[in-house]
């Protein structure tokens, strides 16, 4: 595997910017995703001139559980909570240097799910970013091109969000709704 | 980065009735690979304005993927890049086993090289046939591409039952061992390959007509496909010296001695991107040779349990497949089933720079340049 990248010039830099050491990942805010994305582009330290790949993710507000064994080896059950949140994630890697990967995130909320466009920065977020606006409903503020890449045009909904609901037939009616999406809450239409 | 449009309103004001002719190439026709579409804005003969549009084959294999376990969305790989099932698969499995901590056995790693390598084979050399096919020599030249390939279909059949939908890695090994004198009839097959591919040298790559329909067509300058995100061959001929397998050495491919080939210049055409697959052929050749040389009988699954269960975790796998960079990014919570899965697919990317290196050219020179991207729509519609 190639190297990994060093973080903590990247926080020193930007305060703003927080670590997730869960995933290890760089959690940025989207007021200032292009300046940090241009910095880590251009920087001679860094030199990430080469963004891989763009994706989106969809968090539901959940709760899940994790069986773990205690110091007396007993298996206990954790709750871990899960805040809803949607979260767009750029890989990072540096084709001069041979470095990275380094991986950056914006987070968004649910309701109104906005992230800066790092397009200008780095041209292959082009057809990832229409395709993540696309599947999952963000919008790119400063995309140059912005419509729907798979999904027809007149298709409505965003299909990869996790609480996305099939309709019952795309040709003959491409959203749910009234009685059909009822049945479908209560898990009765079966396909 | 666009060509300088005329300014049409002088022309009109020449006393002549002119605008530009839309045509919409595609979905169905034989040099899009499939069903893909361009809107190609055209001056006459030259092209002002392109737009790709695909998605005709789009069946949310990310959300399938989401909805089943780990194992299971193994088979649905292959059906990404039907050309090269084995690449996507090792990329899948590669992603998976940073996720949980698994050994594979030394002879399974040979096997994954071999059986990539071959993959390689395969798809360079029946691109080349529907790049010569696309260029007008309708179908002699791509029947040899398809002899050679049917001769190394047959041996992914005797190992993994299935020519092209092979579903032949697991995490943690190979589903099967190869079958009794399967190895020596793969180095029949690999020493014949040079010969072969003289043939096709001697026959493509000093013809006129090649020469002048692909020479200083669909320029493509470094910086422009290292921002946007061109990997495999095509960025190699763009003279970019970036192959994964070098720079991440994933698997065994430290051991191997071979050359990346790629262009000496700033500036890749099509044939560049062309030769440099010639080329690739021949390192691929090399490769299969060591391995299968280094190659020893033994286990062929590792220690991976029954059920892929992994903890909490993030993980993004990548390989070289032949065409390019494939990707695979997995979110894992804890349960059988991935929370996120997404396909990082090179042929869906490299159609982004499609639109810069069409404007100014022939509109006959856009389907050359399209079968230069190479790509194949299983894998850009998903």
């Amino acid at each position: 595997m190639s190297e990994a990248i060093p973080h903590e010039a990247v926080l020193q830099r930007f305060p703003e910017v927080e670590w997730d050491e869960e995933f290890g990942t760089l959690i940025v805010p989207s007021a200032k995703a292009t300046e940090v994305a241009i910095w880590l582009r251009d920087d001679e330290a860094f030199r990430l001139d080469y963004c891989s790949n763009v994706t989106g993710i969809d968090y539901l507000d959940r709760e899940f559980k994790e069986k773990v064994k205690n110091e007396e080896g007993k298996t206990e059950t954790i709750i871990h909570k899960d805040p809803a949140r949607m979260e767009v994630v750029y890989h990072l890697y540096s084709m001069e240097k041979r470095t990275g990967p380094l991986v950056m995130k914006q987070r968004t909320t649910r309701e109104k799910p906005e992230a800066q466009s790092l397009t200008p920065v780095w041209r292959s977020c082009e057809l990832q970013e229409r395709e993540i606006y696309d599947l999952f409903g963000i919008n790119f503020t400063e995309h140059p091109d912005q419509r729907r890449i798979l999904m027809w045009d007149e298709f409505e909904g965003h299909p990869m969000r996790k609480d996305y609901v099939e309709p019952f037939d795309y040709e003959w009616e491409p959203t749910p709704h009234d009685e059909i999406l009822e049945k479908h809450q209560k898990g009765k239409v079966i396909f | 980065m666009t060509a300088a449009a005329p300014n049409y309103e002088l022309i009109q004001q020449d006393g002549l009735e002119t605008s530009l002719l839309e045509v919409s190439m595609g979905p169905h026709h034989p040099s899009t690979h499939g069903v893909f579409r361009m809107d190609v804005k055209l001056d006459g003969e030259t092209v002002v304005d392109l737009k790709p549009v695909f998605g005709y084959l789009h069946r949310n294999h990310e959300k399938l993927a989401e909805s089943m376990s780990y194992l299971a969305s193994m088979p649905f790989t292959d059906r990404l890049d039907y050309f090269n099932s084995m690449t996507n698969n090792w990329a899948y499995a590669l992603a998976a086993e940073q996720l949980i901590e698994i050994e594979i056995p030394e002879r399974a790693e040979y096997l994954r090289v071999i059986m990539s390598e071959l993959t390689r084979l395969v798809n360079h050399v029946s691109l080349v046939g529907f790049f010569v096919n696309d260029l007008g020599a309708l179908g002699t030249p791509l029947l040899y591409a398809f002899r050679e390939r049917e001769k190394i279909l047959d041996l992914f059949e005797q190992a993994s039952g299935a020519r092209m939908m092979c579903n032949y890695f697991r995490f943690g090994g190979l589903r099967c061992d190869v079958p009794e004198g399967w190895l020596e009839r793969t180095r029949e097959v690999v020493d014949r390959f040079p010969k072969f591919l003289d043939e096709y040298e001697k026959l493509l790559c000093e013809n006129e007509i090649i020469l002048s329909r692909t020479q200083g067509v669909g320029n493509l300058s470094k910086e422009l496909a290292i921002s946007a995100g061109i990997t495999g061959p095509m960025l190699r001929a763009s003279g970019v010296n970036y192959d994964i397998r070098k720079v991440d050495r994933y698997g065994i491919y430290d051991r191997f001695k071979f050359r990346v080939p790629f262009s000496e210049g700033d500036v890749g055409d099509c044939y560049d991107r062309f030769m440099v697959r010639m080329l690739e052929m021949r390192e691929s050749i090399e490769i299969l040779k060591q391995a299968l040389d280094g190659i020893e009988d033994g286990p062929i699954m590792g220690n991976a349990g029954k059920v892929f269960k992994p903890a909490k975790a993030e993980s993004y796998g990548r390989v070289e497949a032949p065409k390019g960079e494939l990707g695979f990014y997995l979110v894992a919570d804890g349960t059988t089933q991935p929370y996120r899965f997404r396909v990082r697919p090179p042929s869906f990317i490299n159609l982004t720079v499609l639109r810069d290196m069409c404007i100014g050219q022939q509109v006959a020179d856009a389907v050359i340049i399209l079968g230069s991207i190479d790509i194949v729509l299983g894998e850009v519609d998903r």
